[in-house]
C-alpha cells in the first residue's frame, strides 16, 4: 500500500519536473497583443480581408503587414479601438456595401420561359440560364442570400435580393456566388449607380426589360465632363472623379437604370423586406 | 468453347451504367434530307471549347459558301466558314445555346445564289504529311461532332513523347432520340472510312476500333461488310447502355484499359473521335468541304414530323421547328443534344452549333416532376456511376456547400452523364449539383493562381 503511494507520488513528482523543464525549454514565445487584438475582432473567420480568418488577420495587424482598417466586417470602431490599443495608425479605409447591379424583378423584367430545375443560380446558368429574356440579370434563385453570412440579404417578392446597408459589412461573398456577377462592393458615398448590366442597346434591351439601360446616353452628356464614359454600352463611373458626382446625370434617364443611391438601395423593397424576422433556411 | 462464350456475352461494355428508354423509333427509318435554305443564318463565335474565333469580315462583305469568315485564335480553336453564300449583316450579339448572348457573325442569304461551295476540288491527301493533314483539319473548323465540340486536330496531335497505339471511332449513340450518327454509317459509309484512313495516316494507328451499340444491328452489319480490305478496322459491337459514348466508358469496353484519373484517352495510347467528324473529314478531303453543316435529329413527341436533317450550321431552331411542321401545342421542353445531357432552350433563335447533335421535343409526360425528397441510402447512385463514384455521399457533401472535401471524393472524375439523377428515387438533382461544385472549384482554383 505504502509502496504503491510512495511510487505514484514519486512518478508524479518526476514527470512535473520533466513538464516544467519542457515548458520552459520548448516554449514559443508569442506575442500578448495578438489574443487581445483577436478578441477586438468580429470573430467571423470570412476572409473579406484576404486572410486566412481572423486570427490570422491579427498577427498581421500586430506585425504591422496590413492596417487595422483592412478588416471590413469590424469597420472604424474596431479598426480605431485596434489602432489605440497597439498606438499605430488605423488607415484610411472608406466602408462599403455590396450594390446589385440589376434592378429587373418579376414585375418589370419579361419572362420566356419557366425554370423547374434544381434551385440555385448556378445551376440555372449552367442550363441556358433561367426564365428571364435578359441573359445578363438577376436569375432570382437566392444563392446570395444562402452565401450571405451576416443576414443582410433577403429576397423580395419580385425576386431580386434586398441587401440591408445596415447589416452588410462588405464581406463580398455575394460578389462571389452570383454568376452573372451583379453584386459589386462600392464605398458608402458613391451614390451613382446604374442598376443594370445588359450590353444591348435601344429596343432590344427594352425588348427584355422595363427598367434596362438602352445605352442612349443622356447620362453621359449630362453629367459633369469625364465622370461617366459608355463602355459596352453601359455607362461606367470614373472612381478617381467621384467627388463630381451628381444626381443631374440620373434626371433625362428613360428607364430609371441609373439612380442616385443615399444608403439604401431599391428603399420601397427593402421597407417592404422585414429583415427582423429569423431567416429560414433555404431549401434545396 | 470461344463460340459459346461469344454466345453467352456478345457484346462488349463497361460495368454500371443504366438503361433509359430508347425513343429512336422516331427517326430511325428516316433517311437524312436536306434542310432548303433559309433566309438568316446565325454563326457564334464560340462554337467550341478553347479559344473563341476572330472575325475577318465586317458588315457588307460577301461571301461564299464555305469561304473562312473567321480565324482561329490560337491552337486550341478553330477558324469558322459562311454556311451560305450571301452577305455578312453584322457581327452582332445574339442568343447561343448556352443561356448568354455572344458575339455572332449573321450572314443573310444571297437568294439567287446556286450555292455551291467555295473551292471545291479533290485533296491529293496521300501525299501530304501528317503535319499537313492536321493544319489541313484546323483550317477546315473541325471539332468533336458529339456534343462537346473539342478542336479535333488537338486530338490528333499526341504530346510529345505519347503515341496513339489505337483510333477508336465512336459510333456508340448511347443518348436516347437521337438517330443522327446511326444514318450516317447507313448512308455515308465511304465518307466515314476516308475519313478514317486519314486520321490513322496522322496518327500511325495500328489499329482502329469502331464501336457501334446493338441497338443498331443494319449500321453493325453494313459498315462490317463494308470495310476495304486494306484497312486494319474492326466493327465492334458494344452493349446497348448508357452511357456507352462516354470516351472513356468506350475505351474500357472495347480495348479492356482504363483511362487513369486525370489522364487523358491518350495516356492509354488511345484517340477517340466521333463517327460523325469521320465522316466530315471525309468530305473534306473528297470535296475541300469545310465543316460547314452537319445532320441533326429533330425529334420526340413534341414536333409534328421527326426528321434527320443536314442542316448549314447556323441555322435557327425557329427555322428548323418550322420546317419540321411546327411543335403541338403540349411540347413543353426543347433540348439541344439529347435528353441525358442536353440543353434546354428558352429562346427559340439559337443557332445550330456544331456540336448540336439533335433537336428533342418533350412534351409533359417525359418531364419528370421536380419535388426533391431526402436521400433515403438506397445506393442506386452508386451502382449507376460509371467511374464508381459515391454520389450519394458527394451529393450530401454540395447540399452543404462542403466543396473542398469533394475533391478527396474524386468528384473531378465525374464525366456529367447524369446516371445518378436519372435513377434517383428520390429525384435528387445530383448531376446538377456536381456541376456547380465543379464549377465553383475551378473558381476558386482560378482565383488562388
Amino acid at each position: 500500500m505504502i509502496t504503491a503511494i510512495g511510487f505514484i507520488s514519486g512518478l508524479s513528482v518526476a514527470l512535473a519536473i520533466v513538464l516544467v523543464i519542457a515548458n520552459s525549454k520548448l516554449k514559443v514565445y508569442e506575442d500578448p497583443r495578438i489574443e487581445v487584438v483577436a478578441d477586438y475582432l468580429p470573430g467571423a473567420n470570412c476572409g473579406a480581408c484576404g486572410l486566412a480568418g481572423c486570427r490570422a488577420f491579427a498577427e498581421s495587424v500586430v506585425e504591422g503587414a496590413v492596417k487595422p482598417s483592412q478588416c471590413p466586417v469590424g469597420g472604424a470602431e474596431t479598426a480605431t479601438y485596434i489602432a489605440t490599443y497597439l498606438g499605430i495608425d488605423a488607415g484610411e479605409a472608406e466602408r462599403k456595401v455590396a450594390r446589385l447591379l440589376c434592378a429587373g424583378g418579376a414585375d418589370v423584367a419579361y419572362q420566356v420561359g419557366t425554370y423547374e430545375g434544381y434551385s440555385s443560380c448556378r445551376a440555372a446558368a449552367v442550363v441556358t440560364g433561367g426564365s428571364k429574356a435578359c441573359t445578363y440579370g438577376c436569375l432570382g434563385l437566392g444563392d446570395c442570400f444562402d452565401a450571405c453570412t451576416f443576414d443582410a440579404i433577403r429576397m423580395s417578392d419580385t425576386g431580386l435580393p434586398i441587401v440591408d446597408v445596415a447589416k452588410c459589412t462588405a464581406c463580398g461573398d455575394c460578389v462571389r456566388a452570383c454568376p452573372k456577377d451583379l453584386f459589386e462592393l462600392y464605398p458608402v458615398s458613391r451614390c451613382l449607380v446604374v442598376q443594370c448590366k445588359s450590353q444591348l442597346e435601344g429596343d432590344q434591351a427594352l425588348a427584355q426589360c422595363q427598367v434596362a439601360c438602352t445605352a442612349c446616353g443622356r447620362c453621359v452628356a449630362d453629367a459633369p465632363e469625364g465622370l461617366l464614359t459608355m463602355e459596352n454600352n453601359i455607362p461606367v463611373l470614373n472612381m478617381l472623379k467621384m467627388e463630381l458626382q451628381t444626381p443631374i446625370a440620373t434626371y433625362r434617364c428613360p428607364t430609371q437604370a441609373i439612380v442616385w443611391i443615399e444608403g439604401q438601395q431599391m428603399p420601397e423593397l427593402w421597407a417592404k423586406t422585414d429583415f427582423a424576422k429569423p431567416k429560414q433556411e433555404h431549401v434545396h | 468453347m470461344t463460340a459459346l462464350l461469344h454466345f453467352l456475352n456478345p457484346a462488349k461494355t463497361f460495368k454500371h451504367g443504366i438503361h433509359p428508354s430508347e425513343y429512336k423509333d422516331f427517326t430511325k427509318d428516316l433517311p437524312i434530307e436536306r434542310m432548303p435554305f433559309v433566309d438568316e443564318y446565325v454563326l457564334p463565335l464560340s462554337q467550341h471549347l478553347g479559344a473563341p474565333s476572330k472575325p475577318i469580315v465586317k458588315a457588307g462583305d460577301k461571301v461564299f459558301r464555305g469561304q473562312p469568315v473567321a480565324e482561329a485564335s490560337g491552337f486550341v480553336s478553330v477558324p469558322l466558314h459562311a454556311s451560305v453564300t450571301g452577305t455578312i449583316k453584322g457581327i452582332e450579339l445574339r442568343h447561343h445555346p448556352t443561356g448568354k448572348m455572344v458575339e455572332s457573325i449573321v450572314i443573310e442569304r444571297d437568294p439567287f445564289s446556286p450555292q455551291t461551295l467555295y473551292n471545291e476540288k479533290q485533296l491529293d491527301w496521300e501525299h501530304l504529311s501528317p503535319p499537313e493533314l492536321v493544319q489541313f483539319i484546323q483550317s477546315g473548323g473541325f471539332v468533336g461532332l458529339g456534343g462537346a465540340a473539342f478542336p479535333t486536330h488537338v486530338k490528333l496531335t499526341p504530346p510529345k513523347g505519347k503515341t496513339a497505339k489505337f483510333f477508336i471511332v465512336n459510333a456508340a449513340e448511347c443518348e436516347p432520340f437521337l438517330t443522327t450518327d446511326h444514318r450516317l454509317m447507313l448512308e455515308q459509309t465511304d465518307s466515314i472510312y476516308l475519313g478514317i484512313r486519314v486520321c490513322m495516316k496522322i496518327l500511325g494507328a495500328e489499329k482502329t476500333y469502331i464501336g457501334v451499340e446493338t441497338n443498331k444491328p443494319d449500321a453493325i452489319s453494313r459498315l462490317q461488310a463494308t470495310v476495304p480490305s486494306d484497312l486494319n478496322c474492326e466493327v465492334v459491337p458494344v452493349q446497348t447502355k448508357y452511357p456507352q459514348g462516354a470516351e472513356k466508358m468506350l475505351i474500357t469496353a472495347v480495348l479492356n484499359r482504363e483511362v487513369p484519373s486525370g489522364k487523358l484517352p491518350i495516356d492509354a495510347e488511345v484517340v477517340v473521335n466521333n463517327v460523325g467528324t469521320m465522316a466530315g473529314i471525309g468530305d473534306l478531303v473528297r470535296f475541300n468541304q469545310p465543316l460547314i453543316e452537319r445532320v441533326v435529329t429533330v425529334t420526340g413527341p413534341g414536333i409534328h414530323r421527326p426528321a434527320n436533317l443536314t442542316v448549314p450550321i447556323g441555322t435557327k431552331l425557329s427555322d428548323l421547328l418550322a420546317y419540321c411542321g411546327g411543335i403541338t401545342d403540349d411540347t413543353r421542353q426543347i433540348l439541344f443534344g439529347g435528353p441525358m445531357m442536353g440543353a434546354p432552350q428558352v429562346f427559340l433563335d439559337v443557332p445550330v452549333m456544331k456540336g448540336t447533335s439533335g433537336v428533342v421535343c418533350l412534351t409533359e409526360e417525359l418531364i419528370r416532376p421536380r419535388h426533391e425528397y431526402a436521400c433515403i441510402h438506397c445506393s442506386r447512385c452508386v451502382e449507376a456511376c460509371p467511374v464508381f463514384l459515391n454520389p450519394s455521399r458527394l451529393g450530401q457533401l454540395a447540399r452543404v456547400k462542403r466543396y473542398e472535401e469533394m475533391i478527396n471524393y474524386h468528384l473531378m472524375d465525374c464525366v456529367e452523364c447524369g446516371s445518378c439523377s436519372y435513377v434517383c428515387p428520390s429525384n435528387i438533382p445530383l448531376v446538377q449539383r456536381f456541376r456547380v461544385a465543379k464549377g465553383m472549384i475551378r473558381e476558386k482554383q482560378a482565383r488562388k493562381q
